[in-house]
């Protein structure tokens, strides 16, 4: 069944857009949130835990001390108070995915508090998001349905429980309700994700790859008439795993939203399920603030206390803040105001950064970033980053073209083979048989042929106007089917009429 | 008396000279414990203190320790004084290589992966464990009679109860079919058991032994202690499995003291040892109070200072007590649901859910009293009632921390019976869990304060002839006081008695014919 949904304009003509995530932040540390057992990714099933992670009769939690650190860190990165003294708390529900039947969590005592983050919109603006707190958690398994429909729990004959994200350690960053962002609010509710996972991995506290469940986003959506204080009820879109499917979320339900609230009808407090592929969101189940997790403090653990002199050790050792690092970036690269911010929108500064580390220059890793791959990932509807090109993929294209082995055109054509995994750059050059005409003797041939067609535009070069060349030059290059070297054509041509270029 | 009663009833610190001069062997003593409990643990009349004997590993150990004393060397010096001394082990703790169930149903056949910290630490200093002792199921209970494997009898009487939860360790230690036993006290269910069977069990300072690897009831009350026939045992037992355990974040950083030397030159001249008004008199059986009073004499002639100390807030400390150690348990026993190990339920009827697996599972898996704390947690834990009654709760708990301050800035040590009455009939308070909560009253503010306490032997009531325990309670991290006021104390009742209060239960008769590899 289908929402019905206003257009997206007409339903901010009408309504005020309030919205709050709740960012979810895997931390990379070695080990997991109270066992020592690894906190590896993508392992066999069930190989990373030990009698804590399956809550074993008799086992007792031991909290990780760089989880606390890690924590810390992105509480300081996100300008929170840090608390002196903070609790767990046990979060008591009945689910196979959670090994104890309770989740150890931070309720009434988070780590850091009170904190904000000032995001860059696209034009510039810079909108401040207020941070409730950021509190420790432990991740639960994974639970995979098999039988019935595409994994759904519904009509799934079985389900399968892999514990070796159990008690992986995570953050959980709360935002104030975000109030004011009318139109721009699906632009912010994906720049304000974006910016906190350039925070944590800025950080090296998270491998932060949104498509791995490192960083992992709720976001509330609620409307209200113009000029009304008072919020309206909210629906919680429940793990939103990309940018873009961040901003398409806030955005489809501010729409769903707004055909309901027209219809007369009060929107439902629920958790709604994200669909990649209609771009919309589904029911989840009802969701009240009655729900009773029974909270109560753990009475395993002792309370963390944080000294003032640990905070600020841990303060020294942040690392330069991404806005920061944004300014110096695009000092070293000279790119312009306009070219630096088409980087960062695109979302592909970090990628530019690993493509000069790897030895481009920074107007060639510009050019292949935005001219190539950015278009290629609107085409395939992922993120830049998540296309699969690796640095040192456009540092080898890049010296085969200025060494002249090949145009950009082929160029392109070989970062598509690349991507379709055909293999290195040089192996598919080599497959497709791709080179540059590079011997002079068929070039002249070609330009001997051109000049003698166009008889008009030689004189015209030779009276001096050498812009009117490029007819020449077409002609060369569509005679050796678009294997000459363009420049080399263009020297040869001149030095054959006896003009300077 | 033959050569293995001797034995048998020997202390474990008698065992460990005798062991260590070669007087007798390991696997000697292994061996007359083992067939002890072939003799009158089992059949309808026997103790039934074990859920499992343990007799090959037990003999195996043994033999190693024997092996070791007889190469000599370094190795054999380097044996731990224990060594060679057997041990019973309470089923609420994990151990490899033995089931443990906590006296349920819903474990029963599980085997742990790991070893409870306490295990390890038996099995460095190379005790054979000779098996595992019933308790009420999840230690909830007061009489070991809400084992789901049948409750234990008690030694004195084999119609009473052994106390609970860990009636088992207690009747083990009392029947002669184990010279020390671990035990676990959330309300008393270590020093009870001890008060009731006439022998000794210690509650630790919360903290000083790690819990992990033992099956939580309520995690910010349990903890491991040992259970013996002396204070000495017991101080070395203590010593054994004290200290601090990374695995146990409640786990205490400083190094233990030295206990067995309080137990050895026990002093109490000039001690301040005080009366808790609030914890004799009223309610309590005249014999109890009779063997009290007469205690307080002992010390007194020993050079102690008798002085009353009152604990106005004690009188909420069951109520508390029955609040906090419910919702702590309703969250604990959330993890048996059938889903990773033990007991699976399917239910009767369709639609086969995870939801009706885990309850069925739990219905069929834990007794009636698991299953009144579950519920009464689960009630207290609820959003609109957890401040007026877990929030209560834990203000009452402060209430009792500062009663005990106080009276601690006045003595030295308190004083109180361990429990109100002598043991009861067996199938007596089944039915009336207030009366079985009550018995409790005197061993749950330590508990609520996480100071140490010791229930020893104080003679026998008049009214019945059966054993009353004289508890002491100490300041957190001085058990080492308690060592040294129960070893005067235990030594001025025993001149009285004219030798241990045990010599004078009668003697089992077997309750399984003795088979031919006996002695």
């Amino acid at each position: 069944m289908t929402d019905a949904t206003l257009s997206f304009e007409e339903a901010m003509e009408k309504y005020d857009p309030v919205l709050g995530f709740e960012v979810h932040v895997e931390l990379n540390t070695k080990t997991k949130m109270f066992s020592s057992a690894p906190n590896v990714f993508g392992d066999e099933p069930n190989t990373n835990v030990n009698e804590v992670d399956l809550g074993m009769p008799g086992v007792l939690p031991v909290v990780n001390k760089t989880a606390i650190e890690s924590s810390i860190k992105i509480g300081l990165a996100l300008n929170c108070k840090i608390a002196e003294t903070c609790r767990f708390a046990r979060k008591n529900y009945f689910y196979p995915d959670t090994p104890k039947n309770f989740q150890t969590s931070q309720y009434d005592e988070p780590i850091a508090y009170d904190g904000y983050l000032d995001i860059e919109l696209s034009d510039g603006t810079v909108f401040r998001v207020e941070i409730e707190r950021a509190h420790m958690e432990e991740d639960a398994g994974k639970l995979t349905h098999m039988g019935g429909a595409a994994g759904r729990i519904q009509g799934a004959d079985y389900s399968l429980v892999d514990y070796n994200r159990s008690g992986v350690p995570l953050v959980e960053i709360v935002t104030k309700p975000i109030q004011g962002a009318g139109s721009r609010a699906p632009e912010l509710a994906k720049a304000y994700v974006a910016a906190v996972r350039e925070i944590v991995k800025n950080l090296g506290v998270s491998d932060a790859k949104m498509e791995r469940g490192n960083v992992r986003c709720d976001a509330n959506v609620s409307l209200r008439p113009h000029g009304r204080e008072r919020f309206g009820i909210r629906s919680e879109t429940k793990n939103v795993n990309s940018l873009r499917a961040v901003e398409h979320a806030v955005r489809y339900e501010i729409q769903r939203h707004a055909a309901v609230l027209d219809s007369g009808e009060p929107v439902i407090q629920e958790t709604r399920h994200w669909h990649e592929d209609t771009r919309s969101t589904t029911s989840g189940r009802a969701k009240s603030d009655a729900d009773d997790y029974r909270y109560f403090p753990e009475p395993d653990l002792v309370p963390i206390v944080a000294s003032r002199e640990w905070v600020e050790e841990l303060r020294a050792t942040l690392p330069e803040p991404p806005a920061e690092r944004r300014k110096r970036l695009q000092a070293d690269w000279g790119y312009s105001d306009l070219e630096f911010r088409d980087v960062v929108n695109a979302g592909v500064m970090d990628e530019i950064e690993e493509t000069i580390a790897a030895g481009a220059t920074a107007n060639v890793a510009r050019k292949w970033w935005m001219g190539e791959i950015v278009g290629r990932a609107k085409n395939a509807d992922v993120d830049p980053g998540q296309l699969g090109v690796k640095p040192g993929t456009i540092v080898e294209l890049n010296t085969m073209v200025e060494a002249g082995k090949i145009n950009n055109k082929m160029a392109a054509e070989v970062l598509d083979g690349v991507l379709a995994g055909e293999g290195t750059p040089a192996e598919i050059v080599e497959k497709r048989g791709l080179a540059v005409v590079s011997d002079d003797g068929p070039l002249l041939e070609a330009i001997d042929a051109a000049l003698a067609a166009q008889p008009g535009v030689a004189d015209k070069i030779r009276g001096g106007k050498v812009q009117a060349i490029g007819a020449i030059v077409g002609g060369v290059m569509k005679a050796t089917r678009g294997q000459a070297d363009a420049g080399r054509v263009r020297e040869l041509i001149l030095e054959k009429l006896g003009v300077e270029g | 008396m033959t050569e293995n009663n001797v034995l048998i009833r020997l202390s474990a610190s008698a065992l460990a000279e005798k062991l260590a001069a070669g007087e007798v062997t390991s696997v000697e003593v292994t061996q007359a414990y083992l067939d002890r409990i072939a003799a009158v643990d089992g059949g309808p009349r026997g103790v039934h203190a074990f859920l499992h004997v343990n007799t090959e590993e037990a003999l195996a150990v043994a033999a190693e320790v024997d092996a070791i004393r007889a190469a000599g060397g370094a190795a054999a010096a380097e044996l731990h004084e224990l060594a060679g001394v057997p041990i019973a082990v309470k089923d609420l703790i994990v151990t490899i290589g033995q089931p443990t169930t906590a006296g349920s149903k819903i474990l029963e056949g599980w085997h742990s992966p790991y070893d409870a910290t306490v295990v390890k630490r038996l099995r460095d200093a190379k005790m054979p464990i000779l098996g595992k002792t019933n308790l009420d199921e999840f230690a909830m209970g007061s009489s070991t009679e809400h084992s789901a494997y049948g409750p234990t009898r008690n030694p004195w009487d084999l119609d009473r109860i052994p106390g609970g939860s860990g009636g088992g360790s207690a009747a083990a230690v009392a029947a002669f079919e184990a010279p020390l036993a671990l035990g676990t006290d959330t309300g008393g269910s270590i020093r009870q058991p001890g008060a009731v069977t006439g022998t000794v069990g210690v509650k630790p300072t919360y903290g000083s032994v790690s819990r992990y690897g033992a099956i939580a009831m309520a995690s910010s009350l349990d903890q491991i202690g040992p259970v013996s026939r002396t204070v000495l045992d017991s101080a070395l037992l203590h010593q054994v499995i004290g200290g601090h355990d990374p695995h146990d974040s409640t786990s205490l950083p400083d190094p233990l003291e030295d206990l067995v030397a309080a137990a050895r030159t026990g002093n109490v001249d000039g001690m301040k040892i005080g009366i808790i008004k609030e914890l004799h008199g009223e309610g309590y059986q005249a014999g109890v109070e009779n063997r009290f009073n007469e205690s307080l004499e002992l010390l007194k002639q020993a050079g102690a200072e008798i002085v009353e100390v009152s604990c106005p807030n004690f009188k909420y400390a069951l109520g508390a007590y029955y609040l906090i150690m419910p919702s702590e348990a309703s969250s604990n026993l959330a993890k048996f649901d059938g889903v990773r190990y033990g007991l699976r339920v399917l239910p009767k009827d369709a639609p086969l859910t995870i939801e009706r697996v885990m309850g069925a599972t739990r219905a069929a898996g834990f007794g009636d009293e698991v299953k009144r704390r579950i519920i009464l947690g689960t009630y207290a834990l609820s959003a609109g009632y957890y401040d007026a009654y877990y929030g209560s709760a834990q203000k009452v708990r402060t209430l009792i921390q500062r009663d005990f301050e106080a009276a601690f800035a006045q003595a030295d040590v308190l004083i109180s019976p361990t429990a109100p009455t002598t043991a009861f009939k067996l199938g007596e308070k089944l039915n009336d869990p207030l009366a079985m909560y009550l018995n409790d009253v005197a061993t749950i503010p330590a508990n609520m304060a996480g100071v140490p306490g010791l229930s020893l032997p104080g003679g026998l009531a008049d009214e019945d002839g059966l054993p009353v325990g004289i508890q002491l309670l100490a300041p957190a991290r001085q058990d080492a006081r308690l060592y040294r006021v129960g070893a005067v104390l235990e030594s001025l009742l025993e001149a009285q008695w004219g030798g241990p209060l045990l010599d004078r239960a009668p003697e089992l008769t077997e309750t399984v014919p003795s088979h031919g590899g006996s002695h």
